[in-house]
């Protein structure tokens, strides 16, 4: 009993905010946080800074939205059926990615590279779908130099795009990993950091459908 | 405490393998869970759009109160951001990025409106000079 004390310095005697008997670790009463923690923590700082440019990028289109130039306004080219598809593939992907991260909790080779596959294709269905809309949307004439409004659109959109994009080359990565190197703690530490990457995409998503699509629409 | 000694040391194990493997069970209805929240208030959002029962100018505030919704409940679900105590600085780093986000989204879109509430409209202004 009394080397157990000895082995763990007590920051806090009196256990205040602590519920039940267990010390936090990484709160300097349970030893330090495992590594895991730690580089969740540094990945998640970094998704933070992403929010923060994103934030730049709609405050960009929400002070644009009605400089049209005499060119279409949002409600004459959004075309929601395309969007929802979209909404769909996005969220069908970050779930198949949750998939993934119970199969590699498991170790389950099998299960990982299936659930990362189907993470894969439905992400690039996302990303086939915005290119079409982006390509349609050029052919009319409606391209970023049209007017602000698309400028701020296209900005917004599409670097949510090339974010996915990027994203959707990290996850081959992850599975050329996961099949030549096997479940390595580091290895599973970078999925960690891709399925939190993914899964912020996908909320980043849920902001640009029901602000700029949505809400443009009915504007 | 020796007990709590010992059980720190087997999670220590558990990090060094690459993950936790007690929570597999409650993980795959957490999924299932946040997805299928995920979809009502997709289907609610697109509903909202398209509908003409609610007051337009109400619309707006709406879609945004269904999506700070499913943002939410992305976080809690998929990216399992808990009050756990290894979850604070989470919570703490997350709070002060919202904060930043607001103050540029709200601060531009303000500052801008009066710039625009402010500003001579440029035939005006040639009318004045001349």
């Amino acid at each position: 009993m009394s080397s157990a004390d000895a082995t763990i310095p007590i920051a806090d005697p009196y256990r205040l905010g602590h519920r039940g008997p267990n010390l936090a670790r990484g709160h300097g009463g349970g030893g330090p946080a495992s590594k895991r923690v730690i580089v969740g923590y540094g990945f998640w700082l970094f998704l933070l800074s992403d929010i923060v440019i994103f934030a730049c990028l709609f405050a960009t289109y929400a002070v644009l939205a009605n400089a049209t130039a005499g060119g279409p306004r949002a409600k004459d080219i959004f075309e929601l059926d395309r969007v929802a598809w979209e909404t769909a593939c996005l969220l069908a992907s970050s779930f198949f990615c949750g998939l993934a991260t119970i199969a590699v909790a498991r170790r389950n080779q099998i299960l990982t590279q299936a659930a990362l596959i189907a993470t894969g294709l439905t992400g690039l269905a996302f990303i086939v779908l915005e290119a079409s809309e982006f390509a349609a949307l050029h052919a009319q004439g409606y391209g970023p130099t049209r007017s602000a409004f698309l400028t701020g659109f296209f900005t917004l959109v599409g670097c949510h795009g090339v974010h996915v994009t990027a994203g959707l080359l990290w996850l081959g990565t992850m599975m050329a990993q996961f099949f030549a190197k096997g479940f390595r703690p580091d290895i599973g530490r970078r999925f960690l950091c891709f399925s939190m990457f993914w899964h912020f995409l996908d909320v980043v998503w849920v902001a640009i459908f029901s602000l700029v699509y949505l809400v443009g629409t009915r504007l | 405490m020796t007990i709590d000694v010992h059980r720190h040391g087997l999670e220590d194990e558990e990090d060094d393998k690459g993950g936790a493997s007690d929570e597999n069970s409650a993980q795959l209805w957490t999924y299932v869970l946040g997805l299928a929240l995920a979809t009502v208030l997709t289907v609610a959002s697109f509903w909202v759009a398209k509908t003409h029962l609610i007051y337009d100018p109400g619309i707006p505030m709406a879609l945004a109160t269904l999506a700070v919704a499913q943002m939410g409940i992305h976080l809690v679900f998929f990216l399992h951001l808990t009050t756990a105590p290894d979850n604070t600085n989470n919570i703490l780093a997350l709070a002060f990025g919202l904060l930043i986000v607001g103050l540029v989204i709200f601060g531009s879109v303000w500052i801008m409106a009066h710039l625009n509430h402010n500003l001579m409209p440029m035939q005006q202004l040639m009318q004045m000079q001349r």
